[in-house]
């Protein structure tokens, strides 16, 4: 069953289309990447996906619902590309507060601290934490609750590889248990760790495949060589 | 709307305020260094600090209450915070009460010392009911935080929403009738003050201070209530769950 559905989307930005005519559909319990250059609309159809990007025309439905649907606040969790942290609450101030509004049991902090290894850290005033440290701190507000489906954008940008192959650990093990997570980056070499790659372009979807897929589908062994094959083809 | 929520907003906030002590000090201490000045200012005419210094004890809430609030919900706007609340349960009203009930909180605590300060050490003069100006001092400090909500929503840096406090609050506190009788202004004026909350705001106030008109100071705070609730709900249409 399609956790996500998107059908012929367009948003336009400041009057210029960011997302064309867009349609795709994301499974349950997968971890599906949204990748593509900077720029390409990542962030633009993630808000969409969680409701808070005003679209120009088409339908977006998540677990069956129009996106943004008040039923859907608890089963969607979104971590913005800019970490949504108050600098000015601690770490677990700042969890203790996103857990109360989403209803969720203040046991589920110390999981979601856990999740992103920021165990220690409640003590410390959000604003002196560093980039990477700030970015786990959104991440972790999001899985508070443990939403059904998970919308992460750059969620890894700026880890150093333990942490990242962590947090890829992490992502799995809650696949397993059911999640549909939908993560976005702007480099390639994470694309490894999906089940599915969307590649984004210029608002368009350039492909929907599995990693194994892009490779034979272009004779590329590395998916950066893989896009960029997909990207002439279409030039 | 969640009880629960609004009261972890306004506990979030306040958390927030208490990190942040400098501001704090400001906004408890400024208003009686202020009346200290203008006791003063005017020390050859004690009733003409009384006349000015009762009202002004509730007018310093409504300029306070306004220039932070429209910074802290700027903030919330520009940090992202806003659009990550937004896709969660709560509900804009939520967000709004919550704002406003830390905010009463501090104005009651700033109403507190300023009228404390201003009776006990500067030996200001009210006949009325010291009580009644406490509590409209409240009442217009939540004004001044409903009016800074909605206003926060057209700035789109610091620099812009501070600049709203000569621009939405001088001409008010100038056509208030604070500085000169409302009915020795130009008749274009008068008729324009009548428009401006504050000018109710005051209204109220120096009767609370004569001791005089009880019956106005309800009218006048009927008044200042439909204003906050229509600041309010100008201000939680200014939050969007969806934003282009
Ligand atoms: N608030 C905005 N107003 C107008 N245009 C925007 C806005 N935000 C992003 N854009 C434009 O939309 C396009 C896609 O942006 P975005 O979705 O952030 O891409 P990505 O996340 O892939 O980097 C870009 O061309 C960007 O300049
Ligand atoms: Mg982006």
């Amino acid at each position: 069953m399609a956790v996500i559905e998107i059908d012929t989307l367009t948003v336009e930005r400041g009057r210029v289309p960011v997302i064309v005519d867009l349609s795709l559909g994301v499974e349950a319990g997968t971890v599906t990447g949204l990748l593509g250059p900077s720029g390409s609309g990542k962030s633009t159809l993630m808000r969409a996906i969680v409701g808070v990007q005003l679209v120009t025309s088409g339908t977006v439905k998540v677990l069956g619902a129009p996106a943004g649907s008040a039923t859907l606040r608890r089963r969607v969790g979104y971590v913005t590309q800019a970490p949504a942290v108050y600098l000015d609450l601690t770490v677990a101030e700042n969890l203790r507060y996103f857990a109360r509004v989403l209803g969720a049991s203040p046991r589920t902090v110390s999981a979601a601290l856990q999740t992103v290894d920021l165990v220690g850290y409640e003590r410390r005033l959000a604003g002196t934490l560093s980039g990477g440290q700030l970015s786990r701190v959104s991440l972790a507000t999001a899985l508070l609750g443990n939403p059904e489906v998970l919308v992460l954008d750059e969620p890894t940008v700026g880890l150093d590889p333990v942490l990242r192959r962590d947090l890829w650990a992490a992502f799995r093990r809650l696949a397993e248990h059911g999640t549909t997570i939908l993560v976005s980056s702007h480099v390639m070499d994470e694309a490894d760790h999906c089940d599915r790659l969307l590649l984004l372009r210029d608002g368009q979807l350039l492909a929907d495949d599995t990693p194994a897929g892009l490779r034979a589908r272009t004779g590329k062994a590395s998916l950066d060589e893989a896009f960029l094959s997909l990207v002439e083809a279409t030039a | 709307m969640n009880v629960y929520v609004t009261m972890a907003t306004a506990e979030r906030v306040l958390r927030q305020l208490r990190r942040d002590p400098r501001t704090l000090a400001l906004v408890l201490l400024v208003p009686p260094l202020l009346l200290t000045l203008f006791r003063y200012v005017f020390d050859g005419s004690q009733m003409t600090f009384d006349r000015i210094g009762g009202p002004l004890v509730g007018i310093f809430p409504f300029t306070m209450m306004f220039v932070v609030t429209s910074i802290a919900m700027l903030r919330e706007r520009t940090s992202g915070t806003l659009e990550r609340l937004m896709t969660t349960p709560l509900a804009k009203l939520d967000l709004l009460l919550g704002y406003a009930l830390a905010f009463a909180a501090v104005a009651v605590a700033q109403a507190g010392i300023a009228c404390g300060v201003a009776f006990a050490l500067l030996g200001l003069h009210v006949q009325g009911s010291v009580v009644v100006v406490i509590g409209l001092a409240v009442m217009n400090a939540v004004l001044g935080m409903a009016t800074g909500l909605f206003t926060s929503a057209f700035a789109r840096s610091e620099f812009q929403a501070v600049q709203f406090l000569p621009a939405v609050v001088f001409p008010q506190l100038l056509l208030c009738g604070l500085l000169a009788p409302r009915v020795h202004m130009a008749h274009v004026l008068y008729i324009a003050s009548f428009a401006f909350p504050l000018t109710w705001a005051y209204d109220a106030l120096s009767h609370a201070v004569a001791g005089t008109g009880s019956a106005k100071i309800v009218r006048d705070s009927a008044i200042l209530g439909g204003v906050i609730v229509a600041a309010l709900a100008l201000g939680a249409t200014t939050l969007r769950r969806r934003t282009p």
